[in-house]
C-alpha cells in the first residue's frame, strides 16, 4: 500500500501502465516492482519448475522472481528485471513463464507432483527413448521470457573510458573512497547500479557528522561532479578482467528511444569494491510464498518508494539489523510482530515501547496461505497472522568481482559471510562486503581503499547492526518443502538428495541440483546451500569451498554486447575502387572473405559458359585489384625474400616476374604469388587477395627476426593499385588499344616480365602473366583511374570476366588456390613444386620440415586432376574411397569441381594419397551417401605444354 | 583484456597483438636433427608462472616485442623490443 508522504517518487507525476491486462498507476521514480507492490499484485511470477506462486523478494538485483516481459512503445524486453526497470508511462507488462498469467497458471498443477520431480529427475526419467524426445516440451514448460524475433533492439555503441580510481558502488565506503581519491587528484570513476547515490543510507536512518547521513551523501556527490569525477548511475558492473579492465552496463530509460542499455569498457589502475551486502533469506517452510520478503528489501520499499508491503507483518530475524525495520514499519503504520531466535534483550525491550510485539527464543516454522502469506506458524505451534513476513537471516557481502579478479574467498564463521580472503594486485574492497561492522567501519575503510587520511573519516551514528553469524537452520528439516534457491526452485530436499547420492562437493551439488545457477547466479541461495550442505555431510562450512563466481554479474543483453557491431560495423567489407563499374555492367557481387567482387555478369544460367568462351576464345577482362601488391625495398630485400619464400627470389633480373610458394614453418603451403623485381633492392609481391594481410604479416615478422630493419623496408600498396587483367588469345590487341607507351612484341615483352608504361598520363604497370592458360596482361594504375581503365578495355573489345567463370578457367589447367586446393598439410612436392627443396641449400622458412620423415612418407596426399565420369560435376569435398580389409577408407578428397565448356565434361582438382602415382587409375567418390566415379588425370588439362600463353 | 606495455607505443590493449612463441629460442639451422627441429616446431615451454614471451603488435607498430609475463597472474613486468 502506498503512503501519503514521503518516499523519492514524484506524486506529481502518475503514471498509467498496465500488468497482465490490468490497468494500473504508478509514480515517476517507481521501479516496475515499487509500482507492483503499491498496487498490490501478487503473484507477479511464477516459478521455473513447480509454476509455484512467487511475489517479490528482494528490491534490487539479487531479486530472484520478479522477472517480467516489457513492451513500452517499440521497445521489448523479454526478461526486464522488474527490480532495476524504472517505470514509464504506457509500458505494458506480462508476466512470463506461466501458462495464462502468474495469478492463473494452468501449470500450476506440476507444484502438486512435486514428490515425482525432485532435482535431477531429469537425468534418470528422460533417458529412454532418448532426451531429444522429452526435450521440447520441457523446454515450453520452463524457461523465462519468449524473444519476439520480430524485434531488433537499436545498437548503442560501447563507450570505452580510462581512470585511476574506480569504485563500484556508492554506499558510504564507495562515495568515502571516490572522496579521497578525488581529493588525492586522482581521476575517479563511481560506479552505482540505483537510481541515486547513498547505498543502504537510502533506506537505513543513520547520521554522518552529526547531519542526516543523506545529507553527507548529497554533498560528497556535489564534490565528485564538480571535481572532475564520472559519477554513472544505473550502472552495474558486469566483471573485472585482467589488468583493471572492468565492463560495466548502464540502463538508460527510455530517453534515448529505443537502446536502453550501453555497455562501458573502463580501465582503471584501482579498483575499489564497495558493493555492499544483501540480506539471507531465512529457511523455513514455504518460505517462497507471496509476501516472504528480505526484511532489507521491504524497507527500502517503505522508505525510497513509500510502499507499505504489509499491513501485518513478521519480522523473523537472528540479528539486530531488522529492528529497524520493524520499527520503521510500525511507525509507517503496520502491525509488527518481532521473532527473534535469540534470548530477549534491550533491543527487545526499545521495540517493545513502539508496540511492537517481540517474541524472543522464537523461530518462524512455516508460512501459511497458497497465492500469498496469511500467517506464519511458529516453532512452538503458535500461529500468528501476518500478509508480509519480513525476514533478516544474515548478509551476504557482494565479492564478486574480487571472486573475478581471481580472489579466494574465506568463510568467517562469526559473521556468517564469504568475505575477501588474501587480497588481490589492483584491487581493494572496502565496507560491507569486506566484513565491516559498522557505518563508522566502513567509511574508514572506504577512505583506507582509496590511499586518503585516516584522520579524513567522517564520523558516523548509526541504529544497530549485526552480521548474524552462520545460517540458522534450525527450521530447514521441520516441514517438507524448504525453499533455497528461488530462482532455480532448489529445496532443502534436494540438496538433501544430492548428498544422498554423493553430490556432496559444492561445486557438484551446484550441477546436480542447479542451485545457485540460475540467472541470480545464487545470491540469496549459495550461503544457506552451503550451510544445509554442511549439515548433512557433517563438516564444517569453511571446509566446503565455494563454486566460482563468473562475470557477468547480473544479465546482459546480447545487443547491448554487440553495441554498433553488427553488419558491416562487426566485419567491414571490402569493396573494389571500380565497384560502380561493375555494377553498371550487370555483375553479380558475392562476398569472397570479406571482398565484395563481380562473380559473374549478367544472366546467371549463361554468364558461366559465355564468359569461359570469350576467355579461350577472344579477349577478358577481370578486375584483379585485390590481389596483393608488397613493395619490399633496401639492399637486403631480395635476402628476405630469399629466405620467406620456397622458390628463389634473388636470382630474379629486374623487369622478370616468377611464380613462387611462401611456406609456413611446419613445411605447408602457406601462399603462393607472383614476385616482380623492379630492380635489385625493390620487389613486389603480388600473393592471392585473400592473403595479403597474412602475407604482409609474415613478411614483417622475419624481417624483424632476422634482419637490419634499415637495410629492408615492406610496404603494402594493395588498395593504392587497381589492376586488371586481360587475358585471351585477343589480348595483346586489346593491351594495344590502351596506349600504354611501350612495345608490346613477344620477343621485347616476354611472358613472366613487366614494363612501366603510361595510361592516360598516370604511372601505369604493365606485367605479363595469366591465370587462365591463355596470353594474359595485368595493367596496374593508381586506383582512382580503374574505373577509366576498365571502359577502355571494354571498348577494345575485352568481354567482362568473374571470379566464378576464372575458377573453371584455372582448373582447366590444374592452376590452384592456396587454401582451397592446399591445406596445412600440403607440401611443395605434393603439388609437383619439388625441384627447390632439392636445389637450395641456404635457409628458409620451412627448410628442416621438408625433410623430416613425415615429409618423405609414402601415402601423402598429392594433387591431382579429376575426369568425372558422370554428368555432373563432383561435390567439392567428395571422399575417394577405397576398400581396406573389411571396411572402406577415405584417400582424399576432391577440393576444386565444374563443368568444363571446353572440355564438354566435369573436371576437378583432388588431393589424394600418392595420387601423382595414380594417374589413369578409376576411384570412387563418395559425398553425403551418393557415389560416383572419377579418373585420375594430371592437374592440367588444356594446353599442358603452354603454347597458348603467346598464341 | 590484458593490456601490454609496447615500448613503442605506450600502453595497448591485447587484442592490438599476435602471440609469436617463447623468447629466447633460436631457430635451428638445416643441421638440426629431426627430434631438435620437432621441438622447435611443436613444443613450447608453455611456462606456468614466469614466462619470457615474443609478441608482435600486429595492429599497431608491427614491432616485435619481448615480454616478462607471469602466465598466472597475468602481471606484466617489463616489455622491451626485441630487435633494438
Amino acid at each position: 500500500m502506498r503512503l501519503a508522504s514521503g518516499g523519492e517518487i514524484d506524486r506529481g507525476t502518475p503514471l498509467a501502465f498496465r500488468f497482465d491486462g490490468a490497468d494500473l498507476e504508478g509514480y515517476a521514480g517507481d521501479t516496475l516492482a515499487s509500482a507492483l507492490l503499491a498496487n498490490d499484485v501478487q503473484p507477479l511470477a511464477r516459478s521455473f519448475k513447480y509454476h509455484r506462486p512467487r511475489g517479490l523478494l528482494a528490491a534490487a538485483h539479487e531479486e530472484p522472481n520478479a522477472v517480467l516481459d516489457l513492451r513500452h512503445g517499440a521497445y521489448h524486453d523479454p526478461n526486464a528485471r522488474a527490480t532495476l526497470e524504472l517505470l514509464a508511462a504506457g509500458m505494458e507488462l506480462r508476466s512470463v513463464h506461466a501458462r495464462g498469467t502468474a495469478q492463473r497458471d494452468a501449470l500450476a498443477f506440476l507444484d502438486r507432483c512435486w514428490r515425482f520431480i525432485p532435482a535431477g529427475f531429469y537425468y534418470k526419467t528422460f533417458m529412454w527413448p532418448g532426451w531429444k524426445w522429452f526435450e521440447p516440451a520441457i523446454r515450453r514448460m520452463a524457461g523465462r521470457g519468449v524473444v519476439d524475433p520480430s524485434y531488433h533492439p537499436r545498437a548503442q555503441p560501447q563507450r570505452y573510458l580510462n581512470a585511476d580510481l574506480c569504485v563500484i558502488g556508492a554506499g558510504a565506503a564507495g562515495l568515502a573512497a571516490a572522496q579521497a581519491g578525488l581529493r588525492r587528484g586522482l581521476r575517479v570513476v563511481l560506479v552505482e547500479q540505483r537510481t541515486r547515490c547513498g547505498g543502504t543510507l537510502l533506506w537505513r536512518s543513520a547520521r554522518i557528522d552529526g547531519e542526516p547521513a543523506m545529507r553527507w551523501v548529497a554533498a560528497v556527490e556535489r564534490e565528485l561532479r564538480s571535481g572532475g569525477a564520472e559519477v554513472l548511475l544505473c550502472t552495474t558492473a558486469l566483471g573485472l578482467y585482467d589488468h583493471g579492465l572492468l565492463a560495466l552496463s548502464e540502463r538508460m530509460g527510455d530517453a534515448t528511444g529505443g537502446a536502453r542499455e550501453r555497455v562501458w569498457q573502463l580501465r582503471a589502475r584501482q579498483v575499489v569494491l564497495a558493493s555492499g551486502a544483501i540480506e539471507r533469506p531465512l529457511l523455513f517452510g514455504d518460505n517462497d510464498r507471496p509476501g516472504v520478503m528480505l526484511a532489507d528489501s521491504a524497507l527500502e520499499y517503505l522508505r525510497r518508494y513509500a510502499v507499505r508491503a504489509g499491513e501485518r507483518v513478521v519480522v523473523a530475524t537472528g540479528n539486530d539489523s531488522a529492528y529497524a525495520v520493524a520499527e520503521a514499519l510500525q511507525a509507517a503504520g503496520a502491525r509488527c510482530v518481532l521473532v527473534d531466535a535469540r534470548a530477549d534483550g534491550a533491543l527487545a525491550a526499545a521495540a517493545r515501547t513502539q508496540g511492537i510485539e517481540v517474541r524472543a527464543n522464537e523461530r518462524v516454522a512455516c508460512a501459511v496461505g497458497r497465492d500469498r502469506v496469511r500467517a506464519v506458524r511458529l516453532a512452538s505451534g503458535a500461529t500468528v497472522e501476518a500478509d508480509l513476513v519480513a525476514m533478516a537471516g544474515g548478509w551476504t557481502p557482494l565479492i564478486h568481482l574480487y571472486c573475478h579478479a581471481r580472489g579466494r574467498p574465506r568463510w568467517d564463521a562469526a559473521r556468517g559471510a564469504m568475505l575477501p580472503g588474501d587480497p588481490v594486485h589492483g584491487l581493494a574492497v572496502a565496507g560491507a562486503a569486506n566484513g565491516a561492522d559498522s557505518l563508522q567501519q566502513a567509511l574508514e575503510q572506504g577512505v583506507a581503499a582509496a590511499g586518503g587520511a585516516a584522520g579524513s573519516t567522517p564520523r558516523a551514528e548509526e541504529a544497530a547492526f549485526g552480521w548474524g553469524g552462520e545460517p540458522d537452520i534450525a527450521q530447514a528439516f521441520t516441514t517438507p518443502r524448504v525453499w533455497v534457491d528461488l530462482q532455480h526452485d532448489v529445496t532443502v530436499k534436494d540438496v538433501a538428495l544430492a548428498v544422498r547420492e554423493n553430490f556432496s562437493a559444492a561445486e557438484h551439488l551446484k550441477r546436480y541440483t542447479t542451485l545457485g545457477m540460475a540467472t541470480d547466479q545464487g545470491r540469496t541461495s549459495n550461503v544457506n546451500g552451503l550451510a544445509v550442505l554442511a549439515d548433512r555431510t557433517g563438516r564444517e562450512i569453511s571446509t566446503l569451498g565455494v563454486t566460482t563466481f563468473r562475470p557477468p554479474f547480473v544479465p546482459v543483453g546480447m545487443a547491448a554486447l554487440a553495441g554498433a557491431d553488427r553488419g558491416e560495423l562487426q566485419a567491414p567489407l571490402r569493396r573494389l575502387p571500380a565497384e560502380n563499374v561493375h555494377r553498371a555492367e550487370g555483375a553479380a557481387l558475392l562476398d569472397y572473405g570479406n571482398l565484395l567482387r563481380p562473380a559473374w555478369y549478367g544472366d546467371r544460367e549463361t554468364a558461366l559458359a559465355r564468359e569461359c568462351r570469350a576467355a579461350r576464345t577472344e579477349a577478358v577482362v577481370l578486375d584483379a585489384s585485390s590481389l596483393g601488391k608488397i613493395e619490399v625495398l633496401g639492399p637486403d630485400a631480395a635476402a628476405l625474400l630469399d629466405f620467406v619464400f620456397y622458390t628463389r627470389i634473388s636470382t630474379l633480373a629486374p623487369g622478370r616476374l616468377r611464380y613462387g610458394l611462401a611456406l609456413a614453418e611446419s613445411g605447408g603451403i602457406f601462399d603462393d604469388a607472383v614476385v616482380l623485381c623492379v630492380s635489385p633492392r625493390h620487389f613486389v609481391v603480388s600473393c592471392s587477395s585473400g592473403h595479403v594481410a597474412a602475407m604482409v604479416a609474415n613478411l614483417e615478422a622475419w624481417r624483424e627476426d632476422r634482419f637490419d630493419l634499415a637495410r629492408v623496408f615492406v610496404h603494402d600498396a594493395t588498395p593504392q593499385w587497381a589492376t586488371l587483367a586481360i587475358s585471351g588469345p585477343q589480348a595483346r590487341r586489346v593491351i594495344s588499344a590502351l596506349e600504354l607507351g611501350i612495345d608490346l612484341a613477344d620477343g621485347a615483352f616476354l611472358h613472366m616480365s613487366a614494363r612501366d608504361g603510361v595510361f592516360a598520363g598516370v604511372p601505369a604497370r604493365i606485367a605479363r602473366v595469366s591465370f587462365t592458360g591463355e596470353r594474359g596482361y595485368e595493367v596496374s594504375v593508381p586506383a582512382d583511374r580503374c574505373a577509366e581503365l576498365w571502359g577502355r578495355a571494354r571498348e577494345a573489345g575485352a568481354r567482362p570476366l568473374g571470379v566464378e567463370a576464372l575458377g573453371v578457367l584455372r582448373v582447366e589447367k590444374g592452376y590452384i588456390f592456396v587454401g582451397q586446393d592446399t591445406d596445412g598439410e600440403t607440401m611443395p612436392q605434393d603439388i609437383g613444386m619439388g625441384q627447390a627443396r632439392l636445389a637450395r641449400q641456404d635457409a628458409f622458412v620451412g627448410d628442416r620440415s621438408l625433410f623430416l620423415p613425415a615429409a618423405a612418407r609414402a601415402g601423402r596426399r598429392q594433387l591431382v586432376g579429376v575426369s568425372a565420369l558422370g554428368e555432373a560435376p563432383l561435390a567439392v569435398g567428395a571422399h575417394a574411397v577405397v576398400r581396406d580389409g573389411a571396411s572402406e577408407r577415405s584417400i582424399g578428397f576432391v577440393t576444386s569441381s565444374y563443368f568444363s565448356i571446353l572440355l564438354g565434361r566435369p573436371i576437378a582438382l583432388a588431393l589424394i594419397e600418392d595420387g601423382a602415382a595414380r594417374h589413369g587409375e578409376t576411384l570412387e567418390f563418395e559425398h553425403l551417401g551418393a557415389r560416383s566415379a572419377g579418373r585420375l588425370v594430371p592437374p592440367c588439362l588444356h594446353d599442358p605444354r603452354g603454347e597458348r600463353l603467346n598464341a | 583484456m590484458q593490456q601490454f606495455p609496447c615500448p613503442f607505443c605506450g600502453p595497448r590493449p591485447e587484442d592490438e597483438f599476435r602471440y609469436a612463441g617463447d623468447a629466447g629460442r633460436p631457430r635451428p639451422g638445416r643441421d638440426a636433427s629431426d627430434a631438435e627441429w620437432a621441438a622447435y616446431l611443436y613444443f613450447g615451454r608453455n611456462a606456468r608462472g614466469a614466462a619470457r614471451e615474443l609478441w608482435i603488435h600486429s595492429y599497431g607498430c608491427g614491432r616485435w616485442i619481448e615480454l616478462s609475463r607471469d602466465t598466472v597472474s597475468h602481471v606484466v613486468d617489463g616489455a622491451k623490443p626485441m630487435n633494438p
